[in-house]
């Protein structure tokens, strides 16, 4: 068994014993249960629930993800005294995190599924679901650990943590808003797809809409929508991008770790 | 009478005897049935038709006839038995009826030609009235069946599919211009223009038809008056439906579906008056109903369910009333260029309402407000569509709806349903 695989295993079962991990996917128990059997349909629980995995998942992750990087600073300065190669460590923790993180959102999202029929349809939109929230699982505990890595005062890690996933989730969007409406006049539809595959949490939401309002988004003249839209293409752009968002934090986070003096 | 002579009296009465015990002899005369077949005496349906009477019948046989378009000018009923096939050889007209009370039943009509001079259909029927058109095939036509100043005719259970690829060069399905009290029933149309065109048409009844995959319209009609559509099917048209400058339309129980694009309606009404739009079910459209310049629609119990839109109000259609319609799945449920409208909304079920029902009488206790910030913001600048169901996004409309500033006072619907209506 390699360094790697013995870390992951490690860090995995020490996730799963931590309260966290049991509150997190409880929360998406009950929240996907709850909007199961009060909220109607399936296809409507489906609705709300890609609002909450939008909004939960890219905070939780991102602020535990801190937190555990911090809260493993002790345990990663022994590893690192014994032969462990640095990018061993690194997946490890990165796994040891990312694995148990998107295993509790699936089970939590899936199992009130799993109970009930489901059609082809909201079947289709499930996977979709669950896809998204694992790979914003993975995109934003690179963050995390980019972000904790950089900045050795925890308190102002977990500061830029909060305040980088409020950028993302809100204010990024609002500034999109504002720039859609000072530059109404000039055609948009280029820099407003370009300004949505810049956000992870924008892609995701994106994908999730080519599910839900394909009906309003076909509703749009321009041929650039049309086609982004309109065609598989929109799904590939936005796939290939999220997986960006994943390789591009992970291997950011795995540079600094391997130069980090600690 | 006073003063006539006697015998002319005598020879009145007696011309008149032989009139009426000719025409009794002609109608006593019994209707015949000729046989058409491809090796028998009568080769084609036009040389039947040459020997042919009032009153008489004509069968043909299974075969592939091609002759020159068929003028039906003798009261008869001409029907396949088995596959007869009526090939147009893609040169002219297959048919043309100019006399009443014809009937064409059990053909296989192809290959219409194309004419840039005049509408080639499979089935003309002009200035001829009570035809009967059922149980035929029609492949490869430009116009199917193409009635022009006819009355009482009925057209039912026909297959009609078209390989229609651009508007110029294609027809109609079923097109009837300056006609009336006719029965267009059960029929399958597909591949046309336009699925079913009216023109000029008035007191006319649509039941049970499927028009789907056009290249226009699945059904278009313009100053066709008084004329009932029931439980059709227009799925899939590129342009969905669109009728105009018509009074008083009834639609029950049709089903709007599949139709989507920037130009595309499950229902467009312009310039529709006084209509009645009951038991409807408009499901996955761009927009569900689109009511431009139509004045007094009263919709009930119709379904609009996953459109983009449910319905667009225009600021020119006024005193329409909406009562007991469900609103289930849509992106937006309304969306208005005005700033209020004078249409009613009232006992409908909307998912989107997230009000209380405190005194439980089934209706919520704060009205709900269909149209939202976003859908108006979306109306002023089309590209922000891209933030729909972004957090920011849904932060403004409960912020609007808190405290609205910018969305219109109306429509407003005063007793939403809090459960779908059954």
């Amino acid at each position: 068994m390699s360094a790697a695989s013995r870390i992951v295993k490690y860090e995995v079962s020490d996730v799963i014993r931590s309260r966290w991990l049991l509150g997190y996917t409880g929360f998406f128990l009950l929240a996907t249960e709850g909007l199961l059997r009060f909220g109607g349909d399936p296809a409507r629980a489906l609705v709300d629930l890609t609002n909450v995995v939008l909004l939960v998942i890219p905070l939780v992750t991102i602020v535990f993800g801190t937190m555990y990087l911090y809260s493993a600073r002790e345990f990663i300065e022994l590893l690192l005294a014994q032969p462990v190669g640095r990018p061993q460590l690194f997946a490890g923790l990165y796994l040891g995190l990312t694995l148990p993180l998107s295993g509790g959102f699936v089970a939590g999202v899936g199992i009130p599924f799993a109970a009930r029929p489901l059609n082809g349809a909201n079947g289709g939109t499930l996977l979709a679901l669950l896809a998204v929230g694992v790979a914003l699982t993975f995109a934003f505990t690179g963050l995390a650990f980019v972000i904790a890595l950089r900045c050795d005062d925890r308190v102002k890690g977990l500061g830029i943590a909060i305040a980088a996933w409020a950028v993302m989730a809100i204010v990024y969007d609002a500034l999109v808003l504002v720039l859609a409406t000072m530059f109404a006049n000039y055609p948009l539809e280029r820099p407003m797809l370009a300004l949505m595959v810049a956000n992870p949490i924008d892609l995701g939401r994106i994908v999730l809409l080519l599910r839900f309002d394909i009906s309003a988004l076909m509703g749009y003249t321009g041929a650039v929508f049309k086609q982004f839209f309109g065609t598989g293409s929109g799904m590939a752009v936005a796939a290939a991008a999220l997986l960006g968002w994943i390789a591009v934090p992970a291997l950011l986070g795995a540079r600094t770790f391997r130069r980090k003096d600690f | 009478m006073q003063g006539t002579p006697r015998w002319r009296l005598a020879l009145a009465g007696a011309l008149a005897l032989a009139a009426a015990s000719a025409i009794a002899a002609a109608a006593q005369m019994p209707p015949r049935t000729m046989v058409v077949s491809s090796n028998g005496p009568l080769r084609t349906i036009s040389a039947a038709l040459a020997q042919a009477r009032d009153g008489d019948s004509i069968r043909v046989a299974p075969g592939v006839y091609r002759e020159s378009t068929i003028v039906v000018d003798k009261r008869v009923d001409i029907a396949g038995d088995g596959d007869a096939i009526l090939d147009g050889e893609h040169r002219r007209q297959i048919m043309t009826v100019t006399v009443n009370d014809v009937s064409i039943r059990h053909l296989h009509f192809r290959n219409v030609g194309v004419s840039d001079l005049g509408d080639l259909a499979a089935v003309k029927v002009v200035n001829a009235d009570r035809c009967t058109i059922a149980d035929n095939t029609i492949e490869n036509a430009v116009f199917g069946i193409y009635l022009a100043r006819s009355a009482g005719c009925r057209i039912v259970r026909n297959a009609i599919r078209g390989q229609a690829r651009d508007e110029v060069r294609s027809g109609n399905g079923i097109h009837l211009w300056q006609s009336r009290d006719a029965l267009i029933a059960n029929n399958h149309i597909t591949g046309h223009r336009d699925g079913i065109y009216f023109e000029f048409v008035t007191g006319t009844a649509v039941l049970d038809n499927v028009s789907e995959d056009n290249l226009r319209y699945g059904l278009h009609f313009m100053y066709s008056d008084d004329c009932r559509y029931v439980a059709n099917v227009f799925r899939h048209n590129v342009a969905g439906v669109a009728v105009m400058y018509t009074h008083r339309v009834v639609m029950i129980g049709n089903t709007f579906e599949q139709n989507w694009g920037s130009a595309s309606y499950g229902l467009l009404f312009k310039e529709i008056d006084d209509s009645r739009v009951e038991s409807n079910h408009f499901v996955n459209n761009t927009v569900g109903l689109m009511a431009d310049d139509a004045n007094r629609i009263v919709a009930v119990h119709n379904e609009f369910r996953d459109n983009g839109w449910a319905l667009k109000l225009m600021a020119n259609t006024d005193d329409g009333r909406f009562e007991a319609n469900n609103f289930m799945g849509n992106t937006f449920d309304v969306s208005t260029n005005g700033a209020q409208t004078s249409t009613i909304f009232t006992a409908n079920y909307w998912d989107h309402y997230r009000g209380y029902d405190l005194d439980r009488d089934g209706f919520g206790d704060v009205p709900y407000h269909p149209v939202r910030l976003f859908s108006l913001i979306v109306g002023r600048n089309p590209p922000a569509m891209v933030l729909m169901r972004s957090v920011f996004v849904a932060a403004l409309d409960a912020a609007e709806r808190a405290i609205p500033a910018l969305t219109p006072e109306t429509p407003v619907d005063e007793r939403p349903a809090m459960r779908p209506i059954p």
